[in-house]
Parts: structure tokens; sequence; C-alpha cells
């Protein structure tokens, strides 16, 4: 796949407030550095994201949509990722299934402490959008800015 | 009159194709077997001569699905309204059913009554209607009931099929201009078309839903109908979904919707269905609370509303569409014969 | 059948058992009947009717009628019953209001199939054994039932009415081998643009007429997401093709592990889209992450999404080591 030196995609990262968020936190205190590509959005848990939330980022023009949230068995709930891992999974099989390329979206679990696993995390995921080039398959052409 | 040989009929599709975009109903693509639809013409297309009606009707090219009207740019306190209206490109349809020619009629009558739709305007003007005499008429049609011959068929040229040739007939300045237009047309006997409408005309009279009585119907019956007891057996099983009036040629009740597209705002307009909760929805609330309400709206519409303001004329052409998409198998031949019991 | 099934019908409306029955209402053709509630013997005479074009599924009108006073009687083929236990374990019905008499099935047909066998202008249809003999305007035309049998009914899950009061005939069994997943994994296997063709090709030609939510027995929502003009998602058409993948997305894994694969929404598709197929992938995905499930087999059985296990694998399976 050919490269686009020029393409900086936009990610989406839904991060839950008590663990990816802090993470994310502490990435910035600790001055590691991720791309400014990166745009994250504050959710209660990752339990809190419903799929639509996940495609309307495409739609309104993201090119990856990453969500983290605390480790299983962290969860400041109690259960909310065990919920989001089965729905993420089954969500992400049926972009798949549809013939959206399936590295456009991820789970990562990224707890407080994680800072450095963060910015790797988000590093790696940025990458890897990159290569793929812009989302095409799941746009809304009237979203794009003219 | 003018005929091509059926030979010479991709010929003629090429030349039509040549100066104006060609639509015809062609099978669908993606599985033979799956119904058919106007499609544009292309080398490969092969022209579905024998499938009596499309899936979805020809109202499309006039009144599409969804059709952005205007866009506006918001800049602080600046309301910036970009006319998006273009002059519409010279299309020709061709094969469109008599069924389908008369629901233009009805279309017509009200988008280009005043205050005239001019994005209705502008795809009629320049739009060429081909119509093609009915060959295998199925059994859901039921035209000849608003009055409609399938052997005469409206619209600007009038064709017929016969074994081994297309006849076609002028029958405005549009049609004649583009019959005109094609060397390959060789002057036919006016009497040409004469054996195939009998052919037609025989069918016709075979059709089982041929003696559909319109007579309990009509605009001078309003309250009568309105108040039949029969709505409530007759929408029960209504699930509410828009199959009927999407598929219908002469539906024509539409939304107006405002899409935020991040950077403005793209007004549009999408078929609505009288079918749907949300339908003429206001502040004030929904003026037809149950399905039931919503159901008879759609066919009082169709057999009252209509004709009360057109001279008699129904707002149906009995193309048989609703009766073979309408998942619970409900549809305006049940209803016209339902409350028509005990009336005729 | 259908006059045993009216004889049961009439006895329990004469005996008080119950007060009203839902079944199916002889249409204008052979090929369309309506769901209807019979509340006399005479009205079950008239018009009540049960044959091979009695597909549709009447669990999802029991929502309403379960709440009026008095039973309901209602007849339930093998799929209906899947959609009823599940519409029960949801809370959405009054079990105690619905008396359920099972009747067996080997497989409703597809009026258009019959068509696109060169049936057209069809007068009427008999069915004798393997054979379905149509008399049309233009012929008589004769096909063997395999060929017109509704695609749900091709690859029929179960033959087993799974909730009933009383049964009409034999009862039936499951048939774990129906190979209903067979075209799921042929487009697993297909490489992500074949796939992304195949689904452009048929979404494309969605009108969004909601027939197949509107018939769905797992759609019952009191409003839906997509009515919803505060949800921000509230369409009437879809406007871009991203909205129609949207829908259909959404649509299919709001129903996930609750669909009971009773094939209403491929049935009732105007366009023929075959809707099936993204339930499915549901399905299959659900057994094979999860646990083999069958969503309505069981009342009471816990869904497949609003349940986990802490071993479950992640969600990375899908890119690391799922389909091509």
């Amino acid at each position: 796949m050919q490269v686009n030196q020029e393409f900086k995609p936009k990610i989406v990262a839904f991060c839950c407030n008590w663990c990816s968020y802090a993470g994310a936190d502490l990435a910035g205190t600790n001055r590691s550095n991720y791309p400014a590509d990166v745009k994250i959005i504050r959710v209660p848990c990752s339990c809190r994201v419903n799929p639509l939330f996940i495609l309307r980022a495409f739609q309104r023009g993201a090119d990856g949509v990453i969500l983290c949230g605390c480790h299983p068995g962290d969860c400041h709930y109690t259960t909310g990722n065990y919920y989001a891992r089965r729905r993420m999974t089954l969500l992400f099989s049926m972009l798949d299934y549809l013939g959206i390329e399936k590295e456009r979206t991820r789970v990562e679990w990224v707890s407080a402490a994680e800072g450095a696993k963060f910015a790797a995390t988000m590093n790696e995921f940025v990458e890897t959008v990159t290569a793929l080039g812009e989302n095409k398959r799941l746009e809304d052409l009237r979203c794009k800015a003219k | 009159m003018k005929k091509v040989s059926r030979e010479n009929l991709d010929a003629l599709f090429a030349a039509i194709a040549e100066a104006k975009k060609l639509y015809l109903p062609v099978a669908d693509g993606t599985d033979e077997k799956r119904g058919v639809k106007y499609s544009v013409w292309t080398p490969e297309a092969k022209y579905a001569a024998e499938a009596v009606n499309t899936v979805r009707s020809a109202k499309d090219f006039f009144f599409p699905q969804v059709e952005n009207m205007v866009n506006f740019k918001v800049n602080g306190k600046k309301i910036e309204v970009d006319d998006i209206r273009t002059e519409c490109e010279d299309f020709v349809i061709f094969g469109v059913r008599a069924c389908d020619a008369a629901s233009f009629k009805i279309l017509d009558s009200v988008y280009l009554s005043e205050p005239v739709d001019t994005y209705y305007q502008n795809r009629r003007e320049h739009g060429v209607v081909m119509t093609m005499s009915c060959s295998k008429p199925s059994e859901t049609c039921f035209c000849s009931v608003f009055g409609i011959d399938a052997a005469e068929p409206a619209g600007d040229v009038s064709c017929w099929l016969t074994d081994d040739a297309v006849l076609m007939q002028a029958n405005t300045e549009k049609g004649e201009a583009l019959l005109a237009s094609l060397p390959m047309l060789e002057d036919a006997a006016d009497d040409a078309a004469e054996e195939s409408k009998a052919k037609t005309k025989a069918i016709l009279e075979k059709l089982p839903l041929k003696n559909l009585s319109t007579d309990s119907f009509g605009g001078d019956k309003l309250m009568e109908l309105f108040s039949s007891d029969k709505w409530a057996s007759l929408s029960e099983a209504c699930l509410g979904c828009g199959t009927c009036t999407f598929v219908c040629p002469t539906c024509q009740c539409y939304d107006i919707r405002d899409y935020d597209t991040g950077h403005g705002v793209q007004r549009f307009r999408c078929w609505d269905s009288c079918m749907y909760a949300d339908f003429t929805k206001t502040a004030g609330g929904q003026p037809r609370p149950t399905q039931l309400e919503r159901f008879r709206q759609r066919f009082m519409h169709k057999l009252v509303y209509y004709p009360a303001n057109n001279d008699g004329v129904f707002g149906c052409v009995g193309c048989g569409r609703c009766m073979k998409s309408c998942p619970i198998s409900m549809n305006i031949v049940k209803v016209m014969k339902t409350l028509g019991e005990g009336n005729a | 059948m259908q006059s045993e099934m009216m004889k049961r019908a009439s006895e329990l409306l004469a005996d008080g058992t119950v007060v009203r029955v839902l079944g199916w209402k002889n249409g204008e053709f052979v090929y369309d009947p309506t769901p209807a509630v019979f509340d006399s013997a005479e009205a079950l005479e008239k018009d009540f009717v049960y044959h091979d074009f009695c597909g549709s599924n009447l669990s999802k009108y029991l929502i309403k009628l379960s709440k009026l006073e008095g039973k309901t009687l209602v007849f339930l083929k093998p799929c209906d019953s899947y959609s009823f236990n599940q519409l029960l374990t949801e809370h959405r019905i009054k079990r105690e209001n619905v008396y359920i008499i099972g009747v067996p099935c080997d497989g409703k047909l597809d009026p258009d199939k019959v068509r696109e066998a060169g049936a057209e202008g069809i007068l009427g249809i008999t069915t004798d054994g393997d054979t379905v003999k149509a008399e049309t305007m233009y012929g008589e035309v004769s096909v063997s039932k395999k060929d017109c049998l509704l695609e749900r009914c091709e690859v029929c899950k179960s033959h087993k009415v799974v909730v009933y009061d009383e049964m009409l005939g034999e009862n039936g069994e499951e048939n774990p081998e129906s190979g209903r997943f067979d075209m799921v994994a042929k487009l697993e296997a297909m490489t992500p643009e074949e796939r992304f063709a195949f689904w452009r090709g048929e979404l494309s030609r969605c009108i969004r007429c909601n027939a197949c939510r509107n018939i769905c027995p797992a759609c019952s929502c009191e409003q839906c997401v997509f009515d919803n003009p505060a949800s921000g998602v509230s369409q009437k058409a879809a406007a871009d093709s991203f909205e129609e993948n949207m829908f259909h997305i959404i649509r299919a894994f709001h129903v996930a592990g609750r669909c009971t694969d009773c094939g209403e929404c491929s049935r009732v598709c105007p366009q023929h889209i075959p809707l099936h197929l993204l339930n499915r992938k549901f399905i299959k995905d659900i057994n094979t992450y999860y646990g083999e499930y069958q969503a309505g087999a069981e009342e009471g059985s816990r869904a497949p999404l609003v349940n986990f296990t802490k071993e479950d694998c992640e969600p990375n399976v899908v890119y690391k080591g799922g389909s091509k």
C-alpha cells in the first residue's frame, strides 16, 4: 500500500473517565508524544459507547475510532467494560463483514497509570490508519468539508 | 406511425442514448430473478420487455426519493443562501406502462398547479416519456377500473410490441422531435398496431380484478366512508411501514428536513408516508393518533379526497405494486371490496 | 389442517376459553392471506385460512392483543413460537392472556419465487406433494416446491414448536444441520473489497420503507431510535450511502442476541435485500465467541449481549484472528 505522506488521519478516541482518560492525562503530564489528530471524547464508562457513536464518528469524518477503558476486572462500575467488550467485538466483526477495513476500529484497555501505554497505543493506531488512508467506505459525502 | 425492427432496437437505444440519458426497465443486476428496475441504458443492458412492471414506480424520475433543495452557510449572524437549482439534463424514459404514464398526470395536478413546484417542473420539462403497451399483464393489474387502457398508453411517444418490430406513435411535440431525430425509424401504416392492441385487450378482458367497482367511492361519499366501522378490521394488521406509499406511483407526500453537515446546512426533501406515526406531526401533536386513522387517510386520499378536488379522477392507477409488496397483504383492492360490500 | 384448526378454534370460542382468535384471513388471491382477528365461529367459517402462503409471523401482534381483556387464541408455527418465547422473555406479552395452539410447518412458499419460475398472472396455486402447480392467465406452470420456499424455510432451523398449550398434529424436531450459515461463511471467505461491493449492491437498493423493522418481532420499541428526532439520527430516507449502511448495521445490532432468525425481514423486503445475512452474522459470531445460543428456544434465557464471562475473547479477535 502506498503511504500518503501528506495524509493526516482524524482519530476519535472514546476514553472512559476513570482509567483511560486519566491515562491520557498522565501521558500529557509525562510529556509523552502522540499525534494531535487524536480527538478524545470522555465517556463515563466504556460501556456508555453505543455502536451509533462509532458510526457517527465515521460519518462526521473520522478515519479511525478507538475505544479505551479500564482493564477487564478494574471497571469503576464493576462490570461495564465486560459488556462493552462483547458489544465491540460483535460490532467490529460486523463492520468487517460489510467490507469496512477492520484496522480502523480498535479497543484497548488503558489504566490511569499507563500514560506511556496510552501514547504508544495512539502512535501505533495513527500509524495503522495513516497506512490505510482516508475512510472512504463509511463516509458521508455531505460531511466532507468543501 | 413509425417502426423499428426488434433486431434494430439496440441501435435505436444507442441513438437515443447518444443525445440524451436513456432509462429503461432492466432485470436487476444483482440477481437475475430479483425484479426489474429502471436503469441507465448501456450496450450490455437488456431491456425487460415482458416484465409488466418495475418494483419501484417511474415517479422516481420526476419526484426522487431524496432531493437537495437549498444549502445554507451560517457565519455568525449572517446566513448565506446557496440556490443549488440547475437546469436538468434532457432524459428519456423508455418502456413506461400505461398505469405509470397515467400517474404522471396525477403528480402534475399536484405539483404543477399553483404554486408550481419548480424542482418537479424542471425534471418534467426535460424528460421525454416513451410508453409501452402491456403484453403480459399480471393478475394484480386493475388499471382499467380507473379508465386507463393498457393497450393505448399515454406519454410523449406510445409504443407497441409486435412479433418482429416496435411501433411508435408520437403524441406530443417533444415526442415528435425525438422520433424525428432517429434515422433508423421506418414509416408504418397507421393501423399497424391494431393487432397488438387487440391481443392486449383480449388479455385485459380476462383479468380477475377488471370488475372491481368504484361506485361506492368519490368526493361525494366523504362522511359515510370516513365514519365506516370497517376501517378497524381493515387496519388491524397494518404494520405502519411505508412500503405501499413508497412503491406507489401516485403517492406524493414529502417531508422537508435540514441536515447539519458540520460546515453548513443542507435542506432536503424526502418521501414521507402517511402510514408513519410522525407524519404531519406538529407542535400540537399527531392529528392521526393510531394506525387506524393513518390507514384510513391513505385510502380516503386516493378514493375520496383526491377525486373531490380533481373532477372525480381517482388517485390510484391500478398498477398493483402495493398488492405485491405489502408485508401483510393488505391493499387497496381489499379495501375497496370491503367498503363496497353492501353498497354496490 | 385448516379445518382441524377452525374446529378447535370454534370449540374454544364456544366454551369461553378464549374470546378471540388470531389467525390468517383469506386474501384476494391464493397467495395473499392477511393476519386477522376473528371473534366468532361464523367469522372463522367465512374467512379463516391456513395454507402454504401463511408465512407471516403472528407473535408480534400479541404484544397488543395480550393486553386486551380476555384470552386470545393464536396459532403458532415453529418459527413464530421462538419469537413468542423471546417476547415473553422480554416481558412484552402477557402469557396468561394467550392460548397457544402449535401447528406443524413443512415450509412456506414465497409467491415471488413462484412468479420468478415463470408464473405471471397467477389465478390459483395448488400443492401436490413436492410439486407446486400454478394456474395462470398464460397457462399452467409447475415448479418443485423446494424451489419456491421462503429463504428461511430452505434452511429451516427447527420444526419444533417451543411453546404451546396444545399441539395440533405431530411436533417436529430441531434441525442443527440446516446449513443456514453457509452464505455467511461464503461472504466471510471473500476479500473485504468483494464484501464491500456485495453489500453496497444490496443495501443501495433500500428504500427505507421500514417494512423489515416494523414486521420484526424483536423490534418492539415504542419509538425507534430512527424515528426519534432527538436522537440525531432520525431519518425518513437514506440521503447518503452512509445512512443506508448505518440503518441496517444498527438495526441488526439492536436485535443481536434477541433475533430468533425468523426471517420475516427478508420475506417482506420489497427490494429483496437479504437482510437475514446481517442477523445471521451476529448469531454466528455469538455462537463462535460466546457459545451456542438460540434466542427464544427457552423462555427466560439471558441474551448474550446482556451477559458476559470474565474469559470472553478480546475485540481484537476480529482483526487478528478473524476472517480474511
